[in-house]
């Protein structure tokens, strides 16, 4: 047990840290006003590197902290669905993911965050009939997919470190009661 | 090989537990009028909004550290220009005291004493903003504790920011006037036209905003008119600066005018606004 809450608590920390840059230091660091997107990184990693069931509960308590401060109207659940399931299809890659490539990482990241936007439009735009997608794919979607991987290749090498570190961790410990 | 088997299973079971669960909360907030979330929000009031103002307090203060490098030079020019402007001020705030002793008198004959500037105000620091791109929401640090209630107004310096839309025990998010989803009944100073400004997410890198709907009347409204929030909306108090008008066009149904402000609230740099507390839908009630 003693092992998972060195994990767990870890994960915490991860989840409000990265609220935190978020919500306010990133907007100062936005390039024509677009800020690149932390969540997207940080659920689909821990998706493809630890599968889908530590993904999903990452993805959730993350949609939720977003929900409860900036939902969408009244209403709390949808962004918690939202990267439930993004954290939840990342999971499927984990057998394929090896430490040391880059490639795979940033494909799901760039596919995560590809899904997210057109989301976002289809359920908050589409919806109240704007409908002009050409202009948020090209304006919204494609810059903040481009800046998002621009800030994965700061980001990402960070938590895979954290990961290996709790992973190394882990083992170390397992091998003591052994 | 046993435990290699349960694991997908187990995992699928998580993800329809879970997203039942969500599910749920959306509908149970949908229902509830947002107030089954306020034990969630109580619970982000005591974690993550100290954080945000300790965060916030930090920023504050290295962006005064930086202020703090300006050269001799720079403070010099800017000082005489400054001086200047006082001295165009000055000229101006004469005239203006003239005019408004003119217009106390006329105000007096008319029985006019509705001064829409005297709304009570608290103020309240920005302490984050929606990270998203869709969006443009930020929360504030005061919240039910300190009086704020949903639907407040929110100015800054004088012109009209936005709405308060959610509630926590100390904090409060505001919805700005160029959110997507922003929709204010508006009228035209000088007319009392009304209109309608609309936020919308392809303007909002411009720093405009849409008004539409204003009838097409004899006298001409021209660019540089002043819209304010309109004595006929629900929500905003009446006789809020919102903005100037930048463009105007006539539409295609030769009935209405439509076109773009220029609002006069910088949101880049929101630091403190203003939340009046008087509600419309109270004073409506009265």
């Amino acid at each position: 047990m003693k092992i998972k809450i060195k994990r767990i608590l870890v994960l915490i920390v991860l989840v409000i840290i990265s609220f935190l840059l978020q919500t306010s230091v990133l907007k100062h660091i936005a390039i024509g006003s677009i800020t690149p997107n932390l969540f997207i990184i940080l659920v689909s990693s821990f998706g493809f590197m630890r599968g889908k069931k530590e993904g999903m509960l990452i993805g959730f308590f993350l949609g939720l902290l977003i929900d409860i401060f900036y939902g969408v109207g009244n209403l709390i659940g949808f962004y918690a669905l939202v990267y439930l399931v993004i954290g939840y299809l990342n999971g499927f890659f984990k057998r394929r993911f090896l430490a040391d490539d880059i490639k795979l990482p940033i494909a799901l990241i760039l596919g995560s965050e590809f899904s997210y936007g057109l989301v976002n439009y289809l359920f908050l735009y589409m919806m109240r009939s704007k409908f002009q997608f050409i202009y948020y794919f090209g304006q919204i979607i494609m810059p903040e997919l481009v800046y998002t991987i621009l800030v994965t290749l700061i980001f990402y090498p960070i938590i895979l470190r954290i990961n290996q570190f709790l992973e190394a961790d882990e083992k170390r410990s397992a091998g003591k009661f052994v | 090989m046993k435990m290699r088997k349960r694991t997908p299973l187990l995992s699928k079971y998580w993800l329809i537990i879970l997203a039942v669960l969500c599910v749920g909360l959306l509908l149970l907030s949908a229902f509830t009028d947002g107030k089954a979330a306020g034990p969630l929000r109580g619970v982000a009031n005591y974690t993550i909004v100290p954080m945000q103002t300790a965060l916030n307090k930090a920023g504050v203060w290295l962006s005064d550290v930086t202020q703090n490098f300006e050269t001799l030079e720079e403070v010099k020019q800017k000082n005489e220009e400054l001086q200047s402007r006082v001295d165009e001020l000055t000229i101006e705030k004469n005239n203006l005291q003239q005019q408004r002793a003119e217009l106390e008198r006329l105000r007096e004959l008319y029985k006019l004493d509705l001064h829409y500037s005297e709304y009570e105000k608290i103020g309240a620091h920005v302490i984050a903003n929606n990270g998203s791109n869709w969006f443009s929401s930020f929360v504030i640090d005061k919240g039910e504790n300190d009086g704020i209630k949903t639907d407040m107004n929110v100015m800054a310096g004088s012109g009209l920011v936005g709405i308060v839309t959610k509630t926590g025990p100390n904090w409060a998010e505001v919805r700005s006037i160029i959110d997507d989803a922003s929709n204010i009944s508006a009228m035209a100073l000088s007319t009392s036209d009304i209109c309608i400004v609309r936020g919308d997410l392809t303007l909002m890198k411009d720093g405009r905003i849409k008004f539409e709907k204003l009838p097409k009347s004899d006298v001409e409204i021209e660019v540089g008119e002043q819209i304010v929030t309109s004595y006929t909306s629900s929500k905003y108090v009446q006789g809020i600066l919102i903005g100037y008008i930048s463009e105007i066009n006539d539409d295609a149904n030769n009935l209405t005018r439509s076109g773009y402000l220029t609002p006069v609230v910088d949101f880049e740099h929101l630091q403190e606004v203003l939340v009046i507390t008087q509600r419309k839908s109270d004073m409506i009630e009265e």
